[in-house]
């Protein structure tokens, strides 16, 4: 069995996306920080490294809680999508 | 018009559905608010139910509950990247009623949970978000929820391992990557009958398999497959602050996982039609938060009621279990008229009379027994080692089990370090 990329994981999911983002990244805070643990804690692979800079997209967010858990530097700002919006599990 | 309620449960899962089910059939004016779509729409779990604390609540429910198969078999398996030991136990008991065990799909099942506490006379608001707390001086009065302020004599809450409102009512504050573990998970849809098969399963037969050792690299976890009717759960779990620290992502752990040869075979050919990701709050009793308030209860998840030991990692059944604790507490200090501190101290009570708190003090050792690495790479390395070289043939003067084993440890640990790791698991399984 060939691994799918996340990407393609997500894609199978059911997602009522909100046209507002839900987390927001403290820049001054995020560039200050060497660790990156988001990218290794996001399961969803949210977070990308380009260029020095830590970026989000946030359609695929499974809003499992691991990203502003895991920042020590409290860089990660997190309200949770609008009600109704966001993952829509259909299994579970 | 302002609709004043008796209760105001935040969340549909186990918790705040065994809560608000109870409340209404007590007769209580109960709102069950839910920021899903639906109920469910934002619960993911393993997906194995244990216990009899459900059909306390709803007898018989499995006639109707959309239950997908009933755990007849466990399996545990130990890891190494290429070998597979499993013990396996079977008994026709577990195929009797009431089972023992069901495999559940939450989206599926949460849904259908809520339905009864509709049934039972409560309001359940799906798609509307507990925003913030109602304050009275230092007594909670509800709850503002889409910008509404919703009145209530008491707020249970059960918004899950995240709860943003137990840190509002300053119950406990940021949860640590220490203390919890993330699940990811696929569900990997099959014909019926394949599956059936392949796990040599009859009926609505399930198993509920789980796996130690190379499925997490060393870091604290482990795998798990469970049946249901037409597809498999396969996942990983593993503490967060491991993932962060050793730079490795869940979502390559559960592929290496799928690829490992004593499973890849029973994978194939599944159709992936869900990838879901939750954490699970492991550390216990270290990490509860204060159980209640003037006017407020924290239940399941929001309450780090999760027992995980080597052998078990529950918390749907003690979240069933305190929703109720916490349903019994107000309707006591309903017909009291107090819904003080004070007053609502006797929920704390009623789960330490229950096995909720006193599985939690039981195994109050083992979230720190399981960060021991050699669990993940020298045993489940030694017993296979141990197993295949008692197993195999070369033709050559045979050894005792005990020489063998003397050879597969050298190097790798003392009986010392054994005899350490035993004591210390004690009170982890």
């Amino acid at each position: 069995m060939t691994p799918i990329s996340v990407e393609d994981k997500l894609a199978v999911n059911k997602y009522d996306i909100d046209r507002d983002f839900h987390i927001r990244i403290r820049e001054d805070i995020c560039q200050a920080c060497d660790g990156h643990y988001c990218l290794y804690a996001c399961p969803a692979d949210c977070y990308k490294l380009t260029e020095g800079h830590i970026t989000f997209s946030y359609e695929g967010c499974l809003e499992c809680g691991s990203c502003w858990i895991v920042c020590d530097n409290g860089a990660i700002e997190c309200i949770l999508p609008r009600a109704g919006f966001g993952i829509c599990y259909e299994y579970g | 018009m302002e609709q004043r309620f008796d209760a105001i449960v935040v969340g549909a899962g186990p918790a705040g559905c065994a809560c608000g089910y109870k409340l209404a059939q007590a007769g209580l004016q109960v709102l069950v608010v839910e920021r899903g779509k639906f109920a469910g729409a934002k619960n993911m779990w393993g997906g194995v139910f244990f216990g009899p604390v459900l059909s306390e609540l709803l007898p018989n429910f499995w006639e109707e509950a959309p239950y997908e198969r009933y755990v007849a078999y466990r399996r545990l398996s130990f890891l190494t990247d290429e070998d597979c030991l499993s013990i396996e136990f079977a008994t026709p008991r577990f195929s009797q009623l009431p089972y023992n065990g069901f495999s559940l799909l939450r989206s599926k099942f949460d849904r259908w949970f809520a339905t009864k506490v509709q049934e039972a006379g409560a309001i359940v608001a799906t798609g509307l978000q507990a925003d913030d707390l109602l304050w009275d001086g230092k007594q909670i009065i509800g709850i503002i929820a889409g910008g509404d302020k919703l009145p209530a004599d008491v707020v249970i809450v059960g918004d899950g391992v995240n709860s943003i409102l137990t840190q509002k009512a300053g119950l406990r504050g940021e949860l640590k990557p220490h203390d919890v573990k993330q699940g990811v998970k696929e569900v990997l849809q099959f014909p019926r009958e394949l599956l059936e098969q392949r796990f040599n399963l009859t009926g609505d037969e399930g198993i509920a398999w789980e796996f130690i050792g190379s499925c997490t690299r060393g870091l604290p976890g482990g795998g798990f497959i469970y049946t249901n009717k037409d597809s498999l759960s396969v996942g990983i779990i593993v503490q967060l602050n491991a993932l962060a620290q050793k730079q490795v992502k869940a979502n390559d752990l559960l592929d290496g996982f799928k690829r490992h040869p004593a499973i890849a075979g029973l994978l194939e050919g599944g159709k992936l039609v869900e990838y879901s990701a939750h954490l699970i709050p492991v550390a216990g009793i270290k990490m509860m938060p204060r159980l209640y308030t003037d006017g407020l209860l924290v239940t399941g998840d929001a309450a780090a009621l999760v027992v995980g030991t080597g052998l078990i990692l529950e918390g749907a059944n003690f979240a069933v279990a305190s929703g109720v604790a916490a349903a019994e507490t107000v309707i006591r200090a309903k017909q009291r008229g107090d819904f003080s501190a004070g007053s609502l101290a006797y929920y704390q009570e009623l789960l330490e009379q229950s096995f909720v708190l006193k599985d939690l003090k039981t195994f109050k050792g083992a979230s720190h027994f399981l960060e021991n690495p050699r669990i993940y790479t020298t045993y489940p390395e030694l017993v296979c080692n141990l197993v295949e070289k008692i197993l195999t043939n070369d033709g050559k003067p045979r050894k005792s089990a005990w020489q063998h084993f003397s050879e597969v440890k050298k190097g790798k640990i003392s009986l010392w370090q054994m005899a350490r790791d035993l004591m210390r698991g004690k009170e982890a399984v």
